[in-house]
């Protein structure tokens, strides 16, 4: 492999390896916060409890998610510097303004909310989360309009061999990045509702602090219906948005290859690549595709075989990935559904069944996570930045084949032992259950106003 | 005033904020293993930084976002040219911001000790190598038409080490007075004792790099034409000596804003020298990267002057206000009423 392939490589291992922490973060933020507040308001020490269980398994995964950031902003530099020198200008505005804005409110908070609990006032304490949370979500805004301009470059113009901001507004009002937005957050809230159950449907099942972990399952259920519902509609107008955008990643998603008006959607789809073609395509919905991308049936869906074969990006994998996220939609909206049902009539002991299945489910939000990310990025490519820059054309110059393998091997161990270390605590300390004695901090909360 | 100008003062300023900032945590960091006769002072040590240096080591990722903003060609070829160097930087932190957090959360002593070789690695060597680096760019990197000649032992040549140094000894010293002001009793006059014997050898590596300076670099040629400037090296000098003046009387407070100020007139000294370049060549001075040569249009660098001075000073308002909330000391009481962190 060369430099090239193996930056690559590096950037999809380091960024789906971030992505397993950013959205637990993104959601469970919010989870952690609306406990704390309702431990303010209502004075209730479960909801105290459930802060603090829920909290400690909210900074086991935080810490991994800054870290492995980090690394994210200086690849830009590193592996991508062609990249980096050409679209800088216009790029590097949102990340500068993600750091001034979101990562100081982010990192300043934290400190103060786990480092607080005897020093602050109740009331600034669960303020003090609510700002992590809010500032977790305005860092994600800003990374995906950065992500949204490679997706679809608005507001500049190619001068002195690059690409020049000239309409910051256009940036920050990119409808391709606030959908990715809206996608990518609430895939988050999926995310950490389906910890909070999975962790509470393993106590439920056997019996431990049952009214604790009903009242979390309660509280993640209605959180992951709404969401799930949610993502769905978001989902359907960023994929309409992919069609208008960008036709080669929507048609891949599809697997159209031949451009036609009044377009069917086809449930199940098995297409052959090596042949441009489709094998099966069974159980048509007359003009739905055309209207799910366009908003009428008799619209045209562009194919494959109009773009030359060396514009389009990998079929297989971003049509595979982007069925297998669908799916896993649905699958949500259903779970979450049930969830909601079963714990608010207070049916979960009862359960069992449902209750192991919530487990199970536990990952499978992470991975239509991370195959959304694939449609998103294998599905414009051979762009980095879609109709500008190939990727080919944005990688470092002076970096060698012999560099990146060590880096690349350097990443796989550090974050595989990350890994090891992060999935043994998460384990241990969801098993363990949550403390029962808060007296050290229910004694002090609250006598040192600030 | 040009926008470029603004920006590598404000460039200039964010590293200084965050060398200031993180190298107490670098200091603590490097010292905590040393220094501490328990386990319970280990804890108090972690402490002290556990409430801020998160938010301390943002001024570097925004150090690294602005360079990125206002000077992309820069932040490419930086980050490209000194790749490897960068990684081991990158895992540092990556094992210091890990072990921060996760050393408390299991108590069997091994796992600990492991997260104390974390925590002292992750603090020296970072600190060593932004030393190195920096020692480096003042020098300046071997690039011209053809790219970049260097490599990673090239940047350990005498001056980058002995600039890694300099790094070294101003974070630990940093470091020491912060414990000597935010823990009590033995632990805090252990730590004074250690800041005074350490600065004698800052003092001693201090002077050889000034003298290296004048032989190895071009830094010095903006003072002669200017003389009005030579009042940021002398006020560095004057607050290197002032750490020991005060820490000699036991007042320790002033000793240790005598040696931020240190640590943000040095980084300066250091910038003032460099402009207008960012990066020089010492190939070939027309392959230097400079503040116009490798700045983004006005434009960007308008938007980014407005966001930062809106922003810049929030975050300075809160980030005090933070310390203000933790400006006691930390004891042994702290430790066993919050099990959660430390």
């Amino acid at each position: 492999m060369d430099a090239l392939a193996l930056s690559r490589l590096q950037f999809a291992v380091t960024s789906m390896f971030h992505f397993i922490f950013v959205p637990l973060t993104l959601g469970l933020s919010i989870l952690v916060a609306y406990m704390e507040s309702r431990y303010v308001r209502t004075g209730d020490e479960i909801y105290l409890r459930m802060t603090k269980f829920w909290g400690k398994l909210f900074l086991i995964n935080f810490a991994l998610g800054i870290v492995t950031g980090i690394t994210m902003e200086f690849q830009f530099g590193m592996n991508w510097a062609e990249y980096s020198k050409y679209v800088g200008d216009i790029f590097g505005a949102p990340l500068a303004i993600e750091a001034t804005v979101a990562f100081f409110l982010e990192s300043t908070f934290i400190g103060l909310w786990v480092f607080g609990w005897n020093k602050i006032s109740k009331k600034l304490h669960a303020l003090s989360i609510w700002l992590v949370a809010i500032a977790t979500n305005l860092s994600a805004l800003w990374i995906l309009l950065a992500n949204g301009w490679m997706q679809h470059p608005v507001g500049y113009v190619l001068r002195n061999n690059r690409a020049e901001m000239v309409d910051f507004v256009a940036l920050i009002t990119n409808a391709y990045g606030w959908l990715k937005f809206f996608h990518t957050v609430l895939s988050g809230y999926v995310i950490a509702a389906f910890f909070v159950m999975g962790i509470s449907a393993y106590h439920i099942i056997k019996s431990s602090n049952l009214d604790f972990f009903k009242k979390s399952f309660r509280t993640a259920a209605v959180f992951g219906l709404l969401s799930s519902v949610l993502i769905f509609i978001v989902g359907d107008f960023h994929a309409a948005e992919v069609a208008k955008t960008q036709p080669t990643k929507f048609a891949a998603m599809e697997a159209v290859w031949e451009s036609q008006k009044g377009a069917d959607y086809h449930l199940i789809v098995v297409p052959d690549t090596a042949n441009e073609r489709n094998v099966v395509e069974a159980i048509g919905i007359p003009g739905m595709m055309s209207f799910l991308a366009f908003g009428y049936s008799q619209a045209e869906v562009r194919g494959l075989k109009e773009f030359p074969a060396d514009g389009r990006p990998p079929v297989m994998a971003t049509f595979l990935s982007f069925r297998t996220m669908l799916a896993f939609g649905l699958l949500f909206l259903i779970l979450t559904f049930i969830a909601v049902i079963i714990s608010i009539r207070d049916r979960l002991e009862s359960n069992p069944a449902f209750l192991r299945i919530m487990l199970y489910a536990l990952p499978l939000p992470y991975i239509a996570a991370q195959l959304g990310w694939i449609v998103a990025e294998v599905g414009r490519q051979p762009w980095i930045v879609y109709g500008v820059l190939k990727t080919s054309a944005a990688v470092s110059k002076s970096i060698s084949n012999t560099q990146v393998w060590a880096s690349l091997i350097g990443f796989t161990l550090l974050y595989g032992f990350l890994a090891v270390i992060d999935i043994y605590l998460l384990t241990r300390n969801a098993q363990k259950g949550p403390d029962n004695d808060l007296s050290a901090i229910v004694k002090t909360a609250g006598t040192q106003e600030v | 005033m040009e926008f470029q100008i603004i920006w590598f003062i404000l460039w200039g300023v964010l590293w200084a904020v965050y060398f200031m900032l993180d190298g107490f945590d670098f200091g603590a960091g490097m010292l905590h293993g040393f220094i501490s006769r328990d386990e319970t002072e280990k804890k108090i040590i972690m402490k002290t930084i556990g409430p801020v240096w998160n938010g301390n080591e943002v001024w570097l990722i925004t150090a690294g976002g602005a360079t990125f903003a206002a000077f992309p060609t820069t932040y490419a070829l930086m980050f490209s040219y000194l790749y490897s160097a960068l990684l081991l930087v990158l895992f540092a932190l990556i094992l210091r911001g890990v072990a921060m957090e996760f050393r408390g959360k299991e108590d069997s002593p091994g796992w600990k000790k492991g997260w104390d070789l974390a925590i002292f690695l992750g603090s020296f060597l970072p600190a060593l190598l932004f030393g190195v680096a920096f020692g480096n760019i003042f020098q300046g990197l071997p690039m011209d038409a053809d790219g970049y000649h260097g490599s990673l032992l090239y940047l350990l040549n005498p001056y980058g080490l002995l600039t890694g140094l300099l790094f070294v000894l101003l974070f630990l010293v940093h470091g020491a007075l912060w414990l000597t002001l935010k823990t009590s009793n033995s632990l805090s006059e252990r730590a004074a004792g250690l800041a005074k014997k350490l600065w004698f050898a800052l003092l001693l590596v201090a002077v050889a790099f000034l003298v290296h300076t004048y032989f190895a670099t071009k830094l010095y040629a903006n003072y002669l034409g200017n003389y009005v400037l030579l009042i940021v090296p002398v006020l560095a000098v004057l607050s290197l000596l002032g750490i020991m003046f005060f820490a000699s009387k036991g007042q320790y407070l002033k000793s240790f804003i005598s040696s931020c100020l240190t640590i943000v007139l040095v980084t300066f000294t250091g910038v003032i020298g460099l402009f207008p370049n960012l990066i020089p060549s010492n190939l070939d001075v027309r392959h230097s990267l400079t503040i116009f040569n490798s700045s983004s249009s006005i434009y960007t660098l308008k938007i980014m002057t407005v966001v930062a001075l809106i922003f810049v000073p929030v975050v300075i308002a809160y980030q005090i206000w933070m310390y203000r909330i933790f400006r006691q000391k930390t004891t042994q009481l702290d430790i066993t009423s919050e099990k959660e962190a430390y």
